[in-house]
């Protein structure tokens, strides 16, 4: 499905009208050459379910599990995500650009 | 963010309005700012340079971190004349995320077995255009090859804020087309606004070659950035 920003701010809308744990990530900074401008959002309900991206698919799986912990104790976190490093766990961004990400339940 | 701020920022965008939301990244604070109210606000500035750019980003004020998502209400893409190019440019606009409506009078032309999936009306332009409010967030391509149909559809484009304007024809038919519009009494700055022949230079020969060409321009025009290529001559 190709979802644009009403898309997915309207299915964020929808999923808590449901009685669904919802949280909303949005790009608030970008650094190099980031595939999704700033702004831009991912929508996770408590399912894991999502529509949109942050990242064009790098840090999405990242994005998912920590918003799980968002639903679960109501506090918005901010994510930074730089390039991959091969010596660390965490996921990264291959394009070598680096970005920050507003998580917060929507309640 | 709270399920009504929620609603309310939807509800801004069906209604096609303008809106920020202003988060307070230390306290998480949040508010939604519409175009109307931003005079009014604290941050009544950075929100009003941000809106006119539609760039959302994090400023800084007296201290404190606050990001602001510019809301800009959905682009849409009006199409004169239910043509062979306008069934593949109402797909691929669609698909690039634009809402597009097809006007042509003639019903033969203007069919829903033609285009599935995408609204057609089948009347003259100058009487669906008011309806529909050309606002800056709109885009029309006149794609007739009829005066009768395009001109009345170029001529309230003009008088709109719409911000982009094309229109297919060879030069020659174009300057026969400007000819008319002054008659009409625009200025030479107004007409400038046309692009045509219409679409990027790209060699398009194929109808759907040309809908790539003016979708291009079309995605150019909304993001306003000159070409690369223009960068460097």
């Amino acid at each position: 499905m190709n979802s644009t920003d009403d898309d997915i701010l309207q299915q964020a809308e929808q999923w808590r009208r449901a009685g669904k744990g919802v949280a909303l990530a949005t790009v608030v900074e970008t650094w190099g050459s980031a595939p999704r401008p700033v702004g831009s959002h991912l929508v996770i309900d408590e399912d894991g379910l999502f529509l949109g991206s942050v990242s064009g698919g790098c840090v999405e799986g990242d994005v998912v599990t920590e918003a799980q912990d968002v639903i679960a104790d109501g506090r918005a976190r901010m994510l930074e995500y730089g390039v991959a490093d091969e010596t660390a766990w965490r996921v990264g961004l291959s394009c070598g650009g680096r970005i920050r990400v507003y998580v917060e339940k929507v309640d | 963010m709270k399920l009504d701020l929620l609603a309310a920022l939807n509800a801004e965008r069906r209604a096609r309005r303008a809106a920020v939301l202003v988060t307070d990244l230390a306290s998480h604070a949040q508010r939604l700012v519409r175009a109307h109210e931003i005079a009014g606000d604290p941050l009544a500035e950075a929100l009003g340079e941000r809106l006119a750019m539609g760039k959302s980003g994090t400023i800084e004020h007296e201290g404190a971190s606050y990001f602001l998502n510019v809301q800009a209400p959905p682009s849409r893409l009006v199409v004169i004349g239910a043509v062979h190019v306008s069934q593949a440019l109402a797909r691929m606009a669609q698909l690039t995320g634009f809402d597009v409506t097809i006007v042509d009078p003639r019903t033969a032309f203007a069919s829903p077995e033609r285009f599935p999936d995408v609204r057609v009306i089948a009347d003259w332009p100058d009487r669906v255009l008011p309806g529909i409010g050309l606002d800056r967030y709109t885009g029309v391509a006149a794609l007739t090859h009829d005066p009768k149909i395009d001109d009345p559809a170029l001529a309230l484009a003009l008088r709109s804020q719409c911000f982009y304007i094309g229109a297919l024809g060879s030069r020659k038919t174009h300057a026969r087309r400007v000819d008319r519009l002054q008659a009409a009494g625009f200025d030479a700055a107004a007409i400038a606004r046309i692009h045509a022949p219409i679409g990027l230079d790209i060699g398009a020969v194929s109808p759907a070659e040309i809908a790539v060409s003016i979708l291009g321009e079309i995605v150019l025009d909304l993001r306003r950035k000159p070409l690369r290529t223009e960068k460097r001559s």
